[in-house]
């Protein structure tokens, strides 16, 4: 990252020696920048050298990983502003808090839905990843207890938030293979946690009093005492504030390369909003605007699954196009007299064209082809989606033996493939369907087998 | 270590567009900087909320959720143009031409601007007049309607590149506003300015619809394509991206399977009273953060939570 291969090599001892295996100290310079060579492979570069590079080569935010197993987050390492500049690569972790105070009734029930609320789509699994255990009663114990128990019940990575240091070192003893975050070091006892977070080996948070100034002054004190992995929550509970400080932030640490900020945050949804649907929103903003971990206060499928397509939509790599399975849906309950119809594997031409044979009500079948997520046209016309390709697939994915009829249905974008596909199955007829998914229910109500 | 936060340098704005004429003129756009960028920018008008009306009745196509809040009115275009304003506080109306579409109702152009006049007449804030996006007839209706709502400063919707022209002139001629509409690319948003400038269309009548993808089904390609758009206008000065956005979002958010699927048919989606509600809002929040001037919603719990959330930014 961040230095050039002339100041690497200022660094390095230019002796043109050759024992790092390429012939030129620049050269060997020039590939570290590139990322294509490590420096251990040079036996004389100084500590000093070491350290810089060392420090200087660290991506610009941190990437904190919290939990283990199953659901541990990984949060940080984002490296644009944008997601069109290239992609966000870490979604953030979503929580939901769980206190000391509350009934085990409710705490069961978000355990229950922490495991009910997950969702298939397009291969990805959609589901949330952390609890926040809030300790309210200040009773280590019964903070330990709880932490148990829903770290027990559930594998989520945690988040053990607390005033008091005793009740966390209680609850990072008992749990500290799992990684939880230790929720939050601040002005009054950084020393502490600080001291607590190195031991337990887990990361921990800072916690400002609403200005960045405050943060800067821990996340430095924790740093020189040798702690790497921390979370910021800036103190702020005012949404625009936040937003003004997400924004600060990440610009700060990616533009500015200022360390004291390089780290991801963790935003208190819970204690912004006035009730599930206001929080959604605050957290929908953070999903968008650079938020690491973000807690609500319940977890509720119609909420959830929102949030977690906006996740989704957010993080999706611009270059590369989310892809549905090659295969054969079946929708609305097909049979042998069902219509065919074949489409690429973009995932949003699989979504809509998906959605509206099924809002039609018809039975059909659905073949999708395997177009490295290229769109129907964009398929067609780099030779993805040609009467070959659909050929070929239509005689191997076994939709033959699902109907006794021969008709197939292809896309009206792709209606110059149907000469070629006839060659490709003689004895079928190769109908040409509409080019807008919208038109696909009248078309069907219209289709016949016979 | 001193901190000095890094700021942003904008070197564009986006224009100031009034929707309407008289005393229900509205102004839109007018931003220095980012959506909500106020820490370092002037935002001289919020982001405004509309709300959707469609030409006929939509109880065959809408699901309960979405229908609930409108039973009176469905059957009335005016009457549910008045009930958006008078209780939910919608400071835009979009008339949705659904009825004159040509492989549905089909309904002619005549008929389907009476009705837009009605709507138009009944209410005391801007007009949108969103269509099927079918060249021909869209041509026909808008002609009609730019003719009928003369003196209104109406907004015509979708102008694309295949209807710029006829749409176009019948906007100059009657001194409406443009929605300039393409298919999610910076660029085509561009050329599609650019010519409507060429036909004698003044940077001061046209609104920029990139074309909304809802939540689950292509918003990423919207929020990435009105980012563009708004660091090509602010920060690299391209004058023909320095219009206001409009977004669709409540006629894409509750075409989704999952917007209107009842808690019978996917127990596991939870309440679905709510979750259309929640897709719509979180899609409009999303598309507001990326540098939508306007979003066009349907639910009234949409309007309400999203013209809160506007509020708290502001």
């Amino acid at each position: 990252m961040g230095l050039t291969g002339i100041q690497i090599f200022k660094l390095l001892p230019k002796t043109n020696c050759g024992d790092c295996g390429v012939p030129t100290c620049l050269a060997f310079a020039m590939n570290l920048a590139s990322g294509k060579a490590e420096l251990d492979k040079c036996p004389h570069v100084s500590e000093e050298a070491k350290e810089k590079l060392a420090s200087e080569s660290a991506p610009p935010i941190r990437l904190v990983t919290i939990g283990a197993g199953d659901y541990a987050v990984k949060i940080g390492g984002e490296t644009v502003l944008f997601r069109h500049e290239k992609t966000f690569v870490n979604p953030p972790g979503l929580a939901t808090v769980v206190s000391t105070d509350e009934d085990d009734a409710s705490v069961q029930g978000k355990m229950d839905r922490f495991k009910e609320c997950q969702f298939d789509r397009v291969g990805v699994l959609l589901k949330s990843e952390m609890f926040v255990v809030n300790d309210t009663t200040g009773d280590g114990a019964k903070f330990t207890a709880l932490a148990k128990k829903v770290s027990d019940g559930t594998g989520a990575a945690l988040v053990l938030k607390s005033d008091h240091v005793e009740s966390l070192k209680s609850a990072a003893g008992e749990l500290k293979d799992k990684k939880p975050l230790i929720y939050a070091a601040t002005g009054d006892n950084a020393d502490a946690l600080g001291e607590l977070a190195r031991e337990m080996a887990c990361p921990l948070a800072v916690k400002g009093d609403g200005s960045l100034e405050s943060v800067i002054a821990l996340t430095e004190k924790l740093t020189d005492m040798g702690l790497k992995d921390l979370v910021v929550d800036t103190g702020t509970r005012d949404l625009k504030k936040a937003f003004e400080e997400h924004i600060k932030i990440r610009r700060a640490a990616l533009k500015d390369k200022f360390r004291p900020l390089g780290f991801p945050t963790i935003v208190m949804a819970n204690e912004m909003a006035d009730g599930l649907m206001e929080e959604a929103l605050v957290a929908a903003t953070f999903v968008a605007k650079y938020g690491g971990v973000i807690a609500l206060s319940d977890l509720q499928p119609h909420i959830m699954f929102p949030l977690f397509l906006e996740r989704l939509n957010i993080y999706t790599d611009p270059q590369r196009p989310m892809t549905a399975e090659q295969g054969i849906y079946p929708i609305n309950n097909p049979d042998e007299n069902s219509p065919i119809l074949v489409t690429c594997n973009f995932s949003l031409t699989y979504f809509i064209v998906a959605g509206e044979i099924e809002s039609s009500r018809v039975p059909a079948w659905l073949c999708v082809q395997d177009t490295e997520g290229l769109s129907v046209m964009t398929a067609w016309a780099a030779g993805k989606f040609s009467g070959e390709s659909v050929g070929q697939f239509i005689n191997k994915c076994g939709i033959k033996d699902k109907v006794n009829h021969k008709k197939i249905v292809i896309p009206g974008y792709a209606a110059g493939i149907s000469g070629e596909l006839e060659e490709e199955l003689p004895g079928w007829s190769i109908m040409v369907g509409p080019r807008e998914a919208s038109q696909i229910p009248k078309y069907l109500k219209g289709w016949s087998s016979t | 270590m001193t901190f000095q936060p890094s700021k942003q340098v904008y070197s564009g704005k986006i224009r100031e567009i009034t929707l309407g004429a008289g005393e229900r003129a509205l102004q839109i756009g007018g931003r220095s900087g980012y959506a909500f960028h106020s820490f370092e920018s002037e935002i001289t008008h919020p982001p405004r909320v509309a709300m959707e009306v469609w030409d006929k009745d939509p109880s065959q196509d809408w699901s309960e959720a979405a229908k609930a809040p409108f039973k009176d009115v469905l059957h009335d275009p005016a009457a549910w143009a008045r009930k958006c304003v008078d209780e939910y506080g919608a400071e835009i109306i979009v008339v949705q031409t659904k009825s004159s579409d040509p492989n549905g109702d089909d309904k002619p152009a005549s008929e389907v601007s009476d009705v837009v006049k009605k709507v138009a007449e009944a209410v005391q804030v801007p007009v949108v007049v969103w269509g099927v996006a079918n060249h021909d007839k869209d041509t026909e209706v808008m002609r009609e309607v730019a003719e009928k709502c003369s003196d209104q400063r109406v907004a015509i919707s979708p102008v694309e590149e295949g209807d710029y022209k006829q749409i176009g002139a019948a906007c100059l001629g009657y001194k409406h506003v443009v929605v300039s509409s393409s298919p999610i690319d910076v660029n085509l948003a561009k050329q599609l300015n650019i010519l409507l400038e060429n036909l004698g269309v003044s940077s001061s009548d046209i609104v920029i619809d990139p074309t909304t993808g809802g939540l689950g089904y292509g918003l990423e390609y919207t929020y990435s394509v009105m980012e563009r758009i708004q660091q090509a206008a602010l920060t690299q000065e391209d004058d023909k991206l320095q219009q206001p956005i409009i977004a669709n979002v409540g006629n894409e958010v509750w075409k989704s399977k999952e917007a209107n699927l009842s808690v019978e048919e996917a127990p596991h989606l939870g309440d679905s009273s709510q979750r259309g509600v929640i897709m719509e809002a979180i899609t409009a929040v999303d598309l507001l953060l990326a540098g939508a001037d306007v979003v066009i919603l349907r639910h009234p719990d949409t309007v309400k939570l999203v013209k809160d959330y506007i509020q708290k930014m502001q």
